[in-house]
């Protein structure tokens, strides 16, 4: 395609034409006794990279196999305590809003997700990552790589000390502009249950204009990407605190994960 | 502590372009060293929908040894170079190809053998999760539910293409279309 790059106001209109679209088949689909819409759209024009990279046949659904049932076991022989702060990984204090993030992994049923990893990774407070590929001209800062991982503990809980990571431009379309995230990946006890997501923050003026944020249709299920401000998490002349969990799929009594998602 | 209570899951989000400097690591690709006396090549490319490679995937492998047994072991991210974890991470070079150094599955009783792969990329809103099997194993094809629910084109997006022996290793190429001609086949888990 050579067509012009679009506008912002252009691809806020096709995002609010799915989602009116979408909120209708779901209050439709909930009402028979039906799944809401949990995970992103995979073909989602708004968000123009997935168009070519979304398969066109419809996932062929399966009973997992005992491969899929188990996981790789991740334990602290595999991480090192100390890659949880990414705030003490140069010889300097990064720049920044200090904060912390912390919550629990769970399953669908609720269950902790225990001594498992999770990894994470963001930009810093400029919104700039250490990355080749992210050119864009906010300064790098040298005390912040912005990468850490972590065991979860006994109660599938997680903490994680860093700096507030600040929006950046991205190519989608004209002055695309990211509300500031935090990367994460987790894995569960079954492979089924692998995910790699985004945590945002509460309140972000740009998340009406984002479509990677929009891909999600439903407003319900976008809402559970966003940390919650927690005072109580945050240490006096130090750090604020975020408080996020996170829930897998899974086991099978919950809604599956594509129920709807592609229709 | 409270009495764990059902929630609905949070959503995926796409890995994004920028994970490079996070999510690979030194020896993700070798689950076994490439001097390991059955070592294979398990590799491939990973294309688009018009066909043009995807410079920014990642790969993730997970796999039985070669008896058909899942590891419980660590060290998946901290290799010692001489236990089988079955879990390897790899991201796709600016061709487009991923390669990992591994063992090929055994069968658990009679259930073919397969590798699992999970595809994550920009514009990927969701990971991609797949098996590529192996071509040798066919008798056992015949009663895989996956393999036998498929038309026989599809299928074969599942089956390594088998190219002998290259620098004293069996090697399988399994290419992955994420979209278009010969679309990959793509596994939903009722899980
Ligand atoms: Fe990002």
């Amino acid at each position: 395609m050579t067509n012009a790059p679009a506008s912002q106001n252009e691809i806020t209109a096709e995002i609010e034409a799915i989602e009116a679209d979408a909120a209708a088949r779901v209050a439709a689909r909930v009402a028979a006794g039906g799944s809401p819409e949990l995970q992103p759209r995979r073909d989602y024009a708004p968000y123009r990279s997935s168009l070519l990279r979304h398969p066109t046949h419809e996932l062929v659904r399966v009973d997992p196999e005992e491969v899929e049932r188990v996981s790789p076991a991740f334990g602290h022989t595999d991480v090192n305590v100390l890659e949880s702060d990414l705030t003490i990984q140069h010889a300097g204090e990064p720049i920044g809003e200090r904060m912390t993030v912390s919550g629990r992994v769970l399953d669908g049923e609720g269950r902790p997700v225990r001594h498992q990893l999770i990894e994470l990774w963001q930009a810093n407070a400029g919104g700039r990552y250490v990355h080749k590929r992210d050119q864009h001209p906010a300064p790098l800062d040298p005390n912040f790589t912005g990468v850490g991982r972590a065991i979860t503990g006994d109660k599938g809980e997680y903490s994680f000390t860093t700096i507030k990571p600040g929006p950046y431009p991205w190519k989608n379309h004209m002055n695309a502009w990211r509300p500031a995230h935090i990367h994460f990946s987790l894995f569960g006890t079954a492979f089924t249950q692998r995910l790699i997501t985004q945590m945002y923050f509460p309140g972000d003026p740009l998340f009406a204009l984002d479509p990677i944020y929009q891909s999600i249709a439903d407003a319900d299920a976008r809402a559970r990407l966003i940390g919650q401000y927690d005072h109580s998490l945050s240490v006096p002349e130090f750090s604020l605190g975020y408080r996020w969990d996170i829930v897998l799929t899974g086991p099978k009594s919950t809604w599956m994960e594509s129920e709807g998602a592609d229709e | 502590m409270s009495e764990p209570t059902p929630a609905l899951q949070t959503p995926s989000q796409t890995v994004g372009p920028f994970y490079g400097y996070a999510l690979p690591y030194a020896g993700g690709p070798e689950l076994v060293p490439g001097h390991h006396p059955r070592a294979i090549r398990f590799h491939g490319t990973v294309t688009d929908g018009a066909g043009e490679p995807i410079l920014d995937a990642l790969l993730e492998i997970w796999q039985a040894d070669e008896n058909g047994a899942l590891m419980r072991e660590l060290g998946s991210l901290d290799r010692d170079g001489f236990t089988f974890t079955g879990f390897g991470r790899c991201a796709t070079t600016i061709a487009g190809h991923y390669t990992f150094t591994t063992l090929k599955p055994g069968a658990a009783g009679a259930a073919a053998p397969y590798i699992l792969v999970t595809v994550f990329a920009r514009g990927v809103t969701h990971h991609l999760f797949t098996r590529a099997y192996f071509a040798e194993d066919a008798a056992l094809h015949a009663s895989d539910a996956v393999l036998r629910s498929l038309p026989a084109d599809r299928r074969d997006t599942l089956i390594c293409v088998s190219e002998g022996v290259v620098g004293g290793s069996d090697s399988y190429r399994f290419d992955i279309r994420v979209q278009g001609e010969n679309e990959t086949v793509f596994l939903d888990f009722d899980a």
